[in-house]
């Protein structure tokens, strides 16, 4: 079979598994993605940027069944006070979630999108279509033509509490597809939290405006299920002077794709990407991220750190695209890996692409292993190997885990990260 | 309190014999000095007593208190009381300062069995005895060593000394990069330590230390060997002469 072919047919093959959702004002949307899913063809394997992550787990029709993992952590984010809106394999389950109701924000449901949100109709699957050049995301345009869950936030102020999605896996062979579209007014400031390992396989997207002025903080915990697979993606535009800060925390996971796309539209934006990833054994974990700089003085951040051992794979692959006349750009973007044995990799593709002449864009890449001098330092003050081991590696995590602005969920991050080192020692 | 019996020490990595049977007995309530030529396996010496990797005893024993430190882990010497002020002491970026001496004295006391200290106890503690060595509160709160400077480093080596309060203290070259006040005050520190129950090996190439730490016995090393021992005055010959002398006289 040719190349052409084959696209085609695995395309053929995992559409002829969903049914196109119908009415409502999502409609014309979903038959736009439709068609653009078509065009594009799922993810293939000589897909460039498909070169050190196997697709096909992710766009067979069907998923491949994961075991539910139980254990007797408390829920992390439980403690906060938060609106939490809870998914069970997908699907909102209205008696395990908050209500709704929240000053400076209006939550819809996007299963319940048949009387028009003219906002929401105007945004979705537009930043998700945006997002397809110059690079395809596939199984985002799944998502935005099959997506039958999610939610419609419309930030029109300053709500007290952050909204917690919290995504339960109950199945073994859920396939679920959310997809929540997010809108910020100018001046409007809301954190977002995600936890939760979802489904056997998950795809998610999420759309995400944020208008002049206006702060979006998104803090995310992928879920400690050994065998969920997920691809997610988040589409972000951002007007002038506006911030957007997102962090992800993944420890397992047999596969995680996580894709960013961010365009800072407007002067003097601030983009965070950050994410912190702890992998033991049969783990592959793939941040691919693609920032565009379209306007003068804004700055863009994308700091990606891996904890790998026992055969765990980490993948990164980080662009900054400066377009002409976003001049003042100040870009910068660091990827590592932790590798704590010989059979652990980390695969990097750190990509600059710049035309504009007066910009200070800085990137870099490493691997290593536990400093042998420091961690002898430590033992010789009297910390056994594994908690120097320990504190070494949460050192190397920091400047991740400090991207978090809010204390009380840098310090849940780093009591989890702490939690799952102990219990992943040599 | 420290009993080293004939030890011999190579290189792991390759053939190289850099200990050739060391004898050295330091009494508690002593200090001792040992000086030598660059390379004769100081640090060495100080490395091997703690637990580095790299190094391979072939013979010979090191006794803490009667007990055999030789075959244990880095971190139990240090529980059992040894503790080395190093030569070159190690950046731990991201790693607090305050955080990691607190975590340490509390791994010390788990590994002895006695309670750990609380948090508002050692804040006190680390306060008082971060003032007398002057090092203000906004260094106890950065990456171990970071950025620190010469002297800082070496003043923090002390303070985690003072804070850990071991047995048996091995100070490699704490004096060098030291100016001369920071010095008066890193032997102040050492001094306050002193006491009946505590033995002391300070590694160093000049007198000035032993100005102000004075040594009970002061050793001369040399090409992996104790070659002599004597009193302070001992160091006052190295000071005029050089180890020329010393060195002709033993060969
Ligand atoms: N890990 C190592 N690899 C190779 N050579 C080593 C190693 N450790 C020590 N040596 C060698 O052993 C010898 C003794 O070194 P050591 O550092 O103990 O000397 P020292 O007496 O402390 O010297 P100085 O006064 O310069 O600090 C030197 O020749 C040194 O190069
Ligand atoms: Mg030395």
């Amino acid at each position: 079979m040719g190349a052409a072919a084959e696209t085609l047919s695995s395309t053929e093959a995992r559409l002829a598994d969903l049914t196109l959702p119908v009415g409502g004002w999502p409609e014309a949307a979903r038959s736009d993605a439709l068609a653009r899913l078509r065009q594009m063809g799922l993810p293939q394997r000589r897909d460039e940027y498909w070169k050190y992550t196997r697709p096909d787990t992710l766009t067979q029709p069907g998923a491949v069944p994961a075991a539910l993992f139980d254990n007797d952590e408390a829920p992390i984010f439980g403690a906060l006070d938060r609106l939490n809106i809870v998914f069970v394999d997908g699907v909102f389950d209205a008696d395990a979630s908050d209500d709704l109701s929240l000053e400076g924000v209006r939550i819809d449901r996007l299963a319940e999108a048949t009387t028009d949100i003219h906002w929401a109709r105007d945004l979705y699957g537009t930043l998700e279509a945006k997002g397809q050049s110059p690079v395809h995301r596939p199984l985002a345009a799944l998502n935005t033509a099959f997506a039958t869950d999610g939610v419609l936030i419309h930030v029109t102020g300053k709500p007290s509490k952050p909204i917690n999605l919290t995504y339960h896996h109950r199945s073994e062979t859920s396939d679920a597809i959310l997809h929540h579209v997010i809108k910020l007014d100018p001046g409007a400031e809301i954190t977002v939290l995600e936890n939760g390992p979802a489904a056997a396989r998950f795809n998610k997207c999420m759309e995400v405006e944020v208008a002049d002025g206006a702060i979006f903080h998104h803090v995310r915990a992928q879920g400690r299920d050994h065998e969920r697979r997920a691809a997610t993606h988040i589409f972000a535009r951002l007007g002038a002077e506006s911030v957007f800060k997102s962090f992800t925390l993944t420890a397992n996971g047999v596969l995680t794709r996580n894709e960013c796309v961010i365009e800072l539209t407007g002067d003097d934006a601030v983009a965070h990407v950050a994410g912190a990833c702890v992998g033991d054994g049969d783990f592959h974990h793939d941040d691919t991220v693609f920032i565009t700089h379209d306007a003068v003085n804004c700055e863009s951040r994308q700091v990606f750190k891996k904890v790998l051992r026992n055969g765990a794979t980490g993948v990164f692959q980080g662009k900054i695209l400066v377009q002409p006349g976003a001049q003042k750009t100040d870009g910068y973007q660091i990827s590592q890996s932790l590798l704590l044995d010989d059979d652990s990799q980390f695969l990097a593709k750190p990509e600059l692409e710049i035309y504009a002449d007066d910009v200070a864009c800085s990137h870099g890449s490493t691997s290593g292993a536990i400093d042998e001098e420091a961690l002898f330092y430590l033992r010789s003050r009297g910390l056994p190997k594994g908690p120097a081991t320990d504190l070494l590696t949460l050192a190397f995590l920091a400047e991740a885990v400090e991207e978090i602005e809010d204390e009380d969920l840098r310090e849940e991050i780093n009591g989890r990260l702490a939690a799952w080192l102990e219990r992943h020692r040599s | 309190m420290l009993s080293i019996k004939n030890l011999h020490v190579k290189l792991e990595e390759e053939d190289k014999a850099i200990l050739k049977g060391v004898d050295l007995e330091i009494e508690a309530g002593k200090v001792h000095a040992i000086m030598g030529p660059n390379g004769s396996g100081k640090s060495t010496l100080s490395y091997v007593l703690s637990g580095k990797d790299g190094y391979e005893v072939t013979s010979g024993e090191a006794l803490l208190e009667g007990e055999d430190i030789l075959d244990m882990e880095p971190e139990e010497r240090a529980a059992a009381g040894l503790f080395l002020a190093f030569q070159y002491p190690v950046e731990i970026p991201g790693v607090g300062n305050m955080t990691f001496l607190r975590t340490a004295v509390n791994a010390q006391r788990k590994a002895r069995g006695e309670e750990e200290i609380s948090a508002a106890e050692f804040l006190k503690l680390i306060r008082a005895r971060a003032k007398e060595l002057k090092i203000d509160a906004e260094m106890l709160k950065r990456p171990v060593n970071v950025g620190f400077s010469g002297g800082e480093k070496k003043r923090n080596e002390i303070l985690q000394m003072a804070m850990l309060e071991p047995k048996m203290c091995i100070l490699d070259e704490t004096d060098s990069g030291l100016d001369v006040d920071a010095m008066k005050l890193v032997a102040e520190g050492v001094n306050a330590l002193r006491n009946e129950g505590r033995g002391f090996l300070v590694i160093t190439h000049y007198q000035r230390l032993l100005d102000h730490i004075k040594p009970d016995v002061v050793h001369i090393m040399a090409d992996g060997k104790i070659v002599k021992s004597g009193g302070p005055e001992l160091a006052l010959e190295v000071e005029t002469n050089g180890y020329g002398d010393i060195l002709a006289e033993v060969a």
